[in-house]
């Protein structure tokens, strides 16, 4: 069983500064971090290896040479190998091109070990988009299955995945054959604390660095800026909320005093 | 698994990293764990790296670490309630190569400083904590940490892992630090533009100062504040002896509050944004305070050790010191095949015979006649507070007649032979 973990690097969204003028996000303010849903997809694969008793993990990210960073990360949850596809024709890539790129680079590590199931966070925090996994699964032609709490059975005899789906009324089993493409929900698993002979592992590993060169029959026009057609119309900052009003009291009295704000204010709520 | 290094290192701090750094750089195979996210984000300090220490570790290390400011000016404020009396020194010479020393932001220095050893071939793993040593017929032979599978092993354990080090207390070097051997400090970093620092603290670009304050500032209690100027930011903390803190029953965040709204100290803060809040403890044990730091198969350096000068508020320079001699006695540990106590000694006697344990010693009555005598930081300070002010003011008094003034307010409630007294006794403990 081959499964392969799409990762990306990016800022840590929780301390982020946003530039006042141009309203994008002040990379230099914030540290990279592996994207939180992300470790959630390299801990899964982890499980189902250990499930299964043999297998191989391999991620895979696009970005700077610093990106090696997250790849290192993943080594120490659990990943056996990583790719980092990095070169300056990926630059200013969106997710179209972000997807082609990925698939490129999944048909080469497919090309030595055929893949049995990629799985992708749901979204990256960054841009929450959740778009470059299903473009992957279609490019890749395999079906996504995206939103994933739960992996209930997966067998590598006949080959499938039965796996639990959130949806916005409520879950769904699917049952999938492989290989296929999985996005997760950070409810999928906890993250373990990772033994210390993967940390000793991570520290010395050296990812495995491609180019675009390294990736064969590539369409450069389908790579970075120029593969990119969407436009970013507009950016801004949501404005803060101002005001608001603590209620006081006795729980009764809140609840009073808010079904009388709630009357007054009845227009403002959609309700009839 | 059992892997073994030749060294492991508990801690990325300042002593850690000049230890591993020399090792590795000596063809040893080091293991540094750090507990903290990356080196430096559980570390404080006021924020001064002396250049002198850092130099014999890194040559030059000015041209490439993310250093702060060259300090050119060292004040000192004598601080009463509503006036000051300062001294310093300010020179350019300071400023230019070699220099003398730095302001840094111990996050972004230390783990510059950690990568160096990371170059030259240190394995180094963060957010892992040694819990214990594993002891073995009385000979320290690895340790644990609090991973799955977390045992790791090593001809010699160096102990880097800060003041309060558990791993030194577990083999029985250190006792339970008392209240009056640490002081507990806060700081703040507040974010200030470049121009306001340049022309609030009289500098210009690439100059730094640094302000010591006595008195008032830890309201007449045995410590001292402090006031760095960083590129853009600006440290300021203040720290007292535990001890003098429960005796007052003072908070260390209410100190810093109280400091920061100082009439003296507000101005040169008005308008910053506080970007980090950050309390550590100090060690200011001295010299009677220092532990074993040699035994078999470990050694003890930096803060874990209590090298710390509070007189001169010199920490890091002999934590990266104390490193660097640790990592030369097991480097010639390692040429005998002798980890023994005995052979890790060299380490103790070169300790002893550098300027370390020799300021420590020359201080080593300071800090306990400081403590038990509050006289020094809560009558001298405001008395010549008083004395500049009646001596300066100009009334029409003629100046022989002030000075006339100025000694009698000074003995008139201590009497002639206790100031005699005092300043002999603080004269002996600090010559």
């Amino acid at each position: 069983m081959h499964i392969v973990v799409c990762v990306k690097q990016v800022p840590d969204t929780k301390i982020i500064k946003i530039n006042p003028k141009t309203n994008t996000l002040d990379r230099r303010s914030a540290p990279a971090i592996l994207n939180p849903y992300d470790a959630h997809a390299v801990q899964e694969a982890v499980r189902l290896k250990s499930i299964l008793g043999t297998g191989k993990i391999s991620v895979l990210s696009m970005g700077p040479p610093q990106a090696t960073e997250v790849i290192k990360k993943c080594i120490e949850i659990g990943a056996d190998e990583g790719y980092l596809i990095s070169d300056r024709a990926f630059a200013g890539a969106d997710t179209l091109a972000t997807s082609y790129a990925l698939s490129k680079a999944l048909e080469k590590i497919a090309s030595v070990e055929p893949i049995d199931l990629v799985i992708c966070g749901k979204h990256a925090i960054d841009g929450d988009t959740g778009q470059v996994g299903p473009g992957i699964a279609r490019r890749l032609d395999i079906p996504p299955v995206t939103n994933v709490i739960e992996v209930s059975e997966i067998n590598s005899n006949d080959r499938t995945i039965l796996v639990k789906r959130k949806l916005s009324n409520g879950y769904e089993l699917v049952r999938v054959n492989m290989p296929c493409l999985l996005t997760v929900e950070k409810e999928i698993n906890k993250i373990e604390y990772s033994p210390l002979p993967n940390m000793l592992k991570a520290a010395r590993y050296k990812s495995n660095i491609w180019s675009v060169s390294d990736l064969g029959e590539v369409n450069i026009a389908q790579l970075g800026l120029k593969g990119s057609p969407t436009v970013v119309g507009k950016m801004f900052t949501p404005p803060k909320l101002e005001g608001g009003k603590v209620l006081e009291g006795t729980s009764d009295e809140q609840v009073s005093q808010l079904m009388d704000v709630l009357l007054e204010q009845k227009e403002l709520l959609n309700v009839k | 698994m059992s892997e073994k290094f030749d060294v492991i290192v508990v801690g990325a701090g300042p002593a850690g990293t000049a230890c591993a750094y020399t090792c590795a750089k000596n063809g040893l195979k080091v293991l540094q764990i750090e507990r903290g996210e990356y080196p430096g984000s559980k570390n404080v300090m006021g924020g001064v790296l002396y250049r002198k220490q850092t130099e014999e570790i890194i040559p030059e290390f000015w041209k490439e670490a993310p250093l702060e400011r060259p300090i050119i000016e060292q004040r000192f404020w004598m601080m009463d309630k509503e006036s000051t009396v300062s001294f310093g020194y300010k020179g350019l010479e300071w400023g230019v190569e070699p220099y003398n020393n730095f302001t840094v932001l111990r996050a972004h220095f230390d783990q510059w400083f950690a990568k160096k050893g990371v170059e030259e071939g240190v394995l180094l793993i963060n957010e892992t904590v040694v819990t214990e040593c594993i002891v073995e017929d009385g000979k320290v032979i690895g340790v644990r940490t609090d991973r799955p599978d977390g045992e790791i092993f090593a001809d010699v354990v160096v102990l880097a892992d800060g003041v309060n080090s558990l791993l030194a207390k577990q083999l029985g070097f250190h006792n339970e630090l008392k209240p009056d051997q640490v002081a507990l400090t806060a700081m703040e970093v507040i974010n200030l533009p470049k121009d306001k620092i340049n022309d609030r603290f009289n500098l210009q670009e690439n100059q730094g100062c640094t302000i010591e304050i006595f008195g008032d500032s830890t309201k007449g209690n045995l410590g001292t504040a402090f006031i760095y100027t960083n590129k853009e930011s600006i440290n300021i903390g203040v720290g007292t002896t535990l001890s003098s803190m429960i005796k007052a029953k003072m908070k260390p965040y209410d100190l810093l509050d109280y400091l920061k709204t100082h009439p003296m100290v507000a101005p040169l803060l008005a308008g910053g944004e506080s970007a980090e809040y950050l309390a550590h403890l100090i060690p200011e044990g001295g010299f009677h305070a220092v532990p074993k730091v040699a035994g078999n198969g470990v050694v003890v350096i930096g803060d874990a050790a209590q090298l710390v000068n509070a007189i001169h508020r010199e920490g890091s320079n002999m934590a990266m010191a104390s490193g660097k001699m640790a990592a030369e006695a097991v480097i010639q540990a390692k040429e005998r095949n002798d980890y023994s106590e005995s052979s890790l000694n060299s380490y103790r006697e070169a300790l002893y015979a550098s300027f370390i344990m020799k300021d420590l010693e020359k201080y080593k009555d300071a800090a306990h006649l400081f403590e038990n005598s509050p006289q020094y930081f809560k009558e001298y300070v405001p008395m010549l507070n008083q004395a500049m002010s009646k001596f300066f003011t100009v009334d029409g008094t003629p100046k022989k007649e002030k000075q006339k003034q100025i000694i009698k307010g000074f003995t008139s409630e201590k009497g002639t032979f206790g100031v005699m007294k005092d300043l002999y006794r603080a004269w002996k403990a600090v010559k």
